[in-house]
Parts: structure tokens; sequence; C-alpha cells
């Protein structure tokens, strides 16, 4: 067991930012964090980094207690906050080669497992590391935060603010470093993310709503869905607000995600429906559950 | 390795310091544009005096009263004012400090009587100039009144004449009582203080600023490393300032050094070492660089106005006398006054070396426990 949380909390005065947290993630695994800004990620991200202890609970990282042996910790994890933490006006070098030589090592000595990541930002080596953009500089902190070989991996979502390329981009670097044995957790409020991971924990107000692999948390989700699309959207949504017969109704791209409260669910009622609100060109097909659904299904 | 590592951040420290083309001026050039100009200009001698008068009398002795002050370099003779009226307008107006009036009858009455009044009305808005002036005024009437005495005593009283005790000061170390070599020691003083609390006060907190302590923290790196890294480019930059300031000292200012330059270093190592605790000890109860900085300026401010660097230590309430015996700045600018000027040895600055170093040890020992890794 790479990480090992037993009935975490945390309160933060007025704020329970953690109510009685567990799970458990494998050695090797990429697991997920998926919840809305707020939900208690980067929390519990700083507790299972030895930056903050929590109330109750206890949790163990690379099998380490996060109290006790937190110097051991901080030996074996990597962590990339949310937010760009590297010195800004050290060049790309400096901050590779002032992290190594902290966690005493060298470049050199664990090369192969950043190289991947490192050569795409090492032609700009010399620049300093504010001067990059937000693609590099995610790289240069993950590099940063691999150097020393760590055994667990903590990044705090690390795609926030990259663009749509990078962020494909990064996933495949992370892919590529589970495979050599290394233990993500990666927390991220994009849902589209949560498929690439091995399994996903859906974490909201501090509470976990569910824990499994992206395909089978899909599986759990009652009810069918459908696109339902028309001219004007938001006079649709609107309109199947007042549907009585509705059981959810989410924008979803230029669709709209309805479910319906009857298992016999006949389209062209609501079509007709639609059509007597004054709403055309109505489509309404069958789709496939995404995590969002699901998401909004536990949430709500 | 642990020194290696504190090597390697003090070396990343310099890094940013000497990257910093904004900050680097801030720090070497203006504290020295500083020690010029405030050397020049902080003296307690009051020049220029806007000197009126009103005279009643009109005689050969009011304008040999009036002559005396007019000789004086201090005093410039402005106007004469028919009244006290148009007198008391001009010094509401501010364009008089101070004004004599000689009354009618002033040298019958010394003549006769041999004792007169004289009305001096000081502008005293400002009271330490005001009370400068005051005693150079005192000390230009009881002139003219000596000489006024040897012309009015007649023969027959030569033996009831009074003896005037005549006092000849002989200001030892500054012998010509020169404002710039009491003065520039302290302010030196002063800008080594103030740098080094601000940069070191607003260093950590940068960090915590930008996000790199929280990387940091997660790092195993030792507390005492991180912290000793951090803190050393200062000490450096302290020691840096006083050695251009003490250059300046002598070659602009031409100020005696008569003690022996490596006490003063010395000194000055172990006394920065209490300002970097200081600096520390802020920035572990801060979050912004804004804090730090309002901090650090309230407790400066403090301790120079409390330091005898401005107003004689001597002259404040017993409270505050009291109080000056936990101020840093105190010692230092005694001990470096005690050092250039007196040459003092290590044996007389014994005292104030023992209680910065006293200093130095509790306030990194507060500064070291306060500081944590974990929040």
């Amino acid at each position: 067991m790479s990480i090992k949380i037993e009935h975490i909390s945390k309160s933060f005065e007025d704020v329970t930012a953690l109510k009685d947290i567990s799970f458990e993630v494998n050695e090797g695994e990429l697991f997920g964090l998926i919840g809305p800004d707020g939900a208690g990620k980067t929390t519990l991200f700083r507790i299972l980094t030895t930056l903050l202890i929590a109330d109750n609970g206890s949790a163990t990282v690379a099998g380490y207690d996060a109290v006790n042996n937190y110097k051991d910790i901080r030996n074996h994890v990597g962590y990339m906050p949310g937010r760009f933490s590297l010195y800004q006006d050290l060049t790309v070098e400096e901050n590779l080669e002032f992290f190594a030589t902290i966690f005493g090592t060298t470049i050199e000595e664990n090369y192969d497992l950043i190289k991947d990541i490192y050569v795409q930002i090492e032609p700009f080596k010399k620049r300093r590391a504010g001067k990059l953009s937000g693609g590099m500089k995610q790289k240069l902190a993950l590099s940063c935060a691999l150097i020393h070989k760590p055994k667990v991996l903590f990044l705090d979502e690390p795609t926030t603010g990259v663009d749509p390329v990078s962020r494909k981009e990064f996933w495949e670097m992370l892919k590529r470093l589970q495979q050599k044995g290394i233990t993500i957790l990666v927390s991220t409020p994009y849902m589209d993310e949560a498929a690439l991971c091995d399994r996903i924990a859906l974490i909201q107000d501090g509470k976990i709503l569910e824990i499994d692999t992206p395909q089978e948390i899909v599986k759990h989700y009652p009810k069918k869905i459908y696109d339902i699309k028309a001219d004007k959207m938001y006079e649709l949504i609107l309109s199947l607000n007042t549907y009585e017969h509705n059981h959810s109704v989410y924008p979803f791209g230029e669709f709209v995600h309805y479910t319906d409260q009857r298992d016999d669910f006949n389209p062209t009622e609501l079509i007709q429906f639609l059509e007597d609100k004054g709403l055309e060109n109505i489509s309404i097909q069958p789709t496939e559950v995404t995590i969002e659904d699901t998401f909004m299904e536990l949430a709500r | 390795m642990s020194m290696k590592i504190i090597g390697y951040i003090i070396q990343k420290e310099f890094k940013q310091i000497f990257r910093n083309k904004a900050m680097l001026p801030l720090i070497f050039v203006l504290p020295l544009i500083q020690l010029i100009i405030l050397s020049n200009a902080a003296t307690f001698e009051v020049k220029n005096i806007k000197f009126s008068y009103i005279d009643h009398d009109k005689t050969s002795f009011s304008r040999a009263l009036i002559d005396k002050f007019d000789a004086s370099t201090y005093f410039n003779v402005t106007t004469d004012f028919s009244s006290s009226k148009m007198a008391n307008a001009a010094m509401l107006k501010g364009e008089v400090d101070v004004v004599l009036e000689i009354p009618q009858y002033f040298e019958r009455n010394l003549l006769k009587e041999k004792k007169t009044d004289l009305s001096i009305t000081i502008n005293a808005i400002d009271g330490a100039a005001a009370g400068v002036e005051n005693v150079y005024i005192n000390q230009i009437v009881q002139s003219f009144n000596k000489k006024a005495l040897v012309t009015l005593i007649q023969p027959s009283d030569l033996k009831n004449r009074q003896k005037n005790i005549l006092s000849i000061p002989s200001f030892w170390y500054n012998k010509t009582l020169n404002y710039k070599t009491f003065m520039v020691p302290g302010i030196l003083v002063l800008l080594v203080t103030m740098i080094t609390l601000f940069l070191s006060g607003m260093n950590i907190v940068r960090e915590k600023e930008i996000g790199t302590l929280e990387q940091m923290n997660v790092t195993p790196i030792k507390k005492h490393q991180f912290i000793i890294g951090k803190l050393f480019p200062f000490w450096v930059i302290g020691l840096m300032l006083l050695t251009i300031g003490l250059i300046i000292a002598r070659i602009i200012f031409n100020v005696p050094m008569v003690g022996n330059i490596f006490l003063m270093y010395f000194y000055t190592s172990v006394y920065i070492l209490v300002i970097l605790g200081m600096g520390l000890f802020i920035s572990n109860f801060t979050d912004t660089q804004q804090q730090a900085m309002f901090i650090a300026w309230f407790f400066v401010v403090i301790f120079i106005l409390m330091s005898g660097l401005f107003t004689p230590i001597e002259s404040m309430p017993k409270w505050a006398q009291f109080l000056t015996e936990f101020n840093p700045i105190k010692f230092y600018v005694e001990v470096m006054r005690m050092v250039m000027l007196k040459g003092s040895n290590l044996t007389d600055i014994l005292p104030q070396f023992g209680k910065t170093l006293l200093y130095a040890v509790v306030m990194n020992g507060l500064a070291v426990w306060s500081y944590k890794k974990v929040s």
C-alpha cells in the first residue's frame, strides 16, 4: 500500500475542510482526486506531504507515518503544488540543480527519470523560470519534483490553467512515470482527465462521494442519459426545468444532458412539450454516461 | 553534506540578490546617499536665526547691544519694528524667530540703577531650536553686560566688583565639537541596521508570498541549513555596508578613526546577528512583505529615537531610560563612537558587547524556535 488514509478530518476555524476521509492508493497506481474548487483536495495533499497536521485520523505515505516519520516522507515524495512555486529569478537549470542539491543528489544521477520531460525544456535551460510559458513552467516543476527519484508523486491540480495540448502531453508523461513504478496521486477539477486515471475518488465538501475505477463509476449511474439539442439553448434549459418528469438537467457542451424520473421515458412526449414551448429543431438522443454526470448525480 | 547544502543556498541567495536589478542600488547606493546627506544635515546647531528688535531707547547702549547680535554668526538681523504689535504680526507669519524689545530708559536705568530689563520673544514652534536660541541670546546679553559693567564701574566701586568665574570648556575626543564627527558613526549604525533588518525581514516572507517556502518545506532540508543559508548573505551585506560607510566617513567627512578597525568589525559582526534574528522573527509572524515592512519600521523608529542618536538618553524620563537598556542600536551607537573617536578597546566595550551577544543568542533562539516547517 503506497498511501493509506484512515479517518482523516481537518477543520480551519469555522470551516470543515475534510470530514472522515479514508482510502488507499496501491503501489504504482495513478490515482485521481476529482472534485470542484474548495472540495478539500489541497488540504488533503498538504496533510499527506507533511505540511499540515490532521485533527483526527492517520495517514501513511510510502510506509511512513505522516506525523511521526515526516522526515522520511519528505525524502521520498515529490510534491508539485497547484501554484507554480519555483524560483522565478533563477534559470531552468539552476532551479533543477538547486532541488537536486537539497535532496542530496545530482541531475546526472536521476537524469533518466526526468529525461523525457526535461529534454523538452532543455533548449531553454539558461532562461529564467519566470520567463517560461505555462506549459514549460509545469514541465520544469515536474522535473524538480522528480529529481530525487521519489516513490510517491503528489500533483495538486497540475493542469489547471494549461492549454489543452500541454494537458494531453502532461497526462502522457504521467503514464510513462507510472510505468517506472512511481505511485502518483493527482488532483484535478477536470472530469475528462479522470478517465485517464487507474482509480478515482470523487470528492466534494470534504467528503468522498465514491471511489472506483472510472469505468465502474460510470456503470453505477442509475439513469439513462439523453443529449437534447434545440435552437435556443437557454430557453431549452428553462423549459426542461419546468417539465414535471425531469430528474436532472445539465448543460453539457452543445447539448443538455437530461434524465427522466420515469423508467419508461418516451422522447416523443418531451419533444411535443418543447415544441409547445416554442422551441425548434429539437433532437433527443441516448448518450454515454460520463464521470461528470456521475459526479453531478452524486453531488445532488 | 550539510555544509554543501548551506553553501548552495547561500550561492542561490546571492544570485537572486544580484539579479534583482531594482534592489541592488537600493541596498548599496541609497544608504550611502543617506549617509552623506544626513551627516551634513543632521546637526544640532541652529544658524541663520531671523532676529528682529524694537528699540524704544535709541541710545548708544541699545545700539551697541544690537550690534553684538549683528556681529554674531548665528543671527541675521533682519528688521527693526516700531511697535511690538508689528513684531508679533511678523512672528505669526514666521518672518522672524526672535524679537528683542529694548525698553525706554534702557541706558539711563543701566547707568543709574545698574539694572534693567530686556524682553525677548522666541518662536518656540520648534522647541529644541528655541532652547538653543535662548542659550545663544543669553550668552550675547551676558557678554554685553560684562562690557557694560566695565564701562559703568566707578573707581570707588572697584573693591565691590564681583568676581567672575571664567570657564574654558575643553571638548575631549571631538575638540572642535564638530557635529559630523559625532553624527557619522551614528548614522552609519542606522544604515547598517535598517538595510539588514528590512532585507532579512522581507526575504523569507517573500518566499512565503511566491509559494517557494512551501516547496522548500516538503524537502528534507534542515531548519538550520535553510536559516543559515538565507541569512548569511545579509550578514555579508551588512559588513560590506559598514566597509563602504567607514571609507566615506574617512574620506568625505574626515572622521577620526582612533580605535581598532577590527574591533568595530568584530562587534558589528555580532550586532548584525541580533538584527538578522529580529528579521527572521518578524518574517515568521507575517504573511506578506508589506506586513513585514510595517513591523520592521515600527521597531526601527522606536529603536532609533531611543538610541541616543538624535536625543540624549540622559534627558529622557526614567522609564524611557530603562527601556533603552533593551535597545541594541543604543549599544551599537555607543560602541562605534567609543571605538572610532576615543579608541576604546575590547575591555572598554565589554558591557555593551556582552549585552549584544546575549541579545543575539536570545533573538536567534526565538526566531529559530518560532520558525516552523509545518503549519
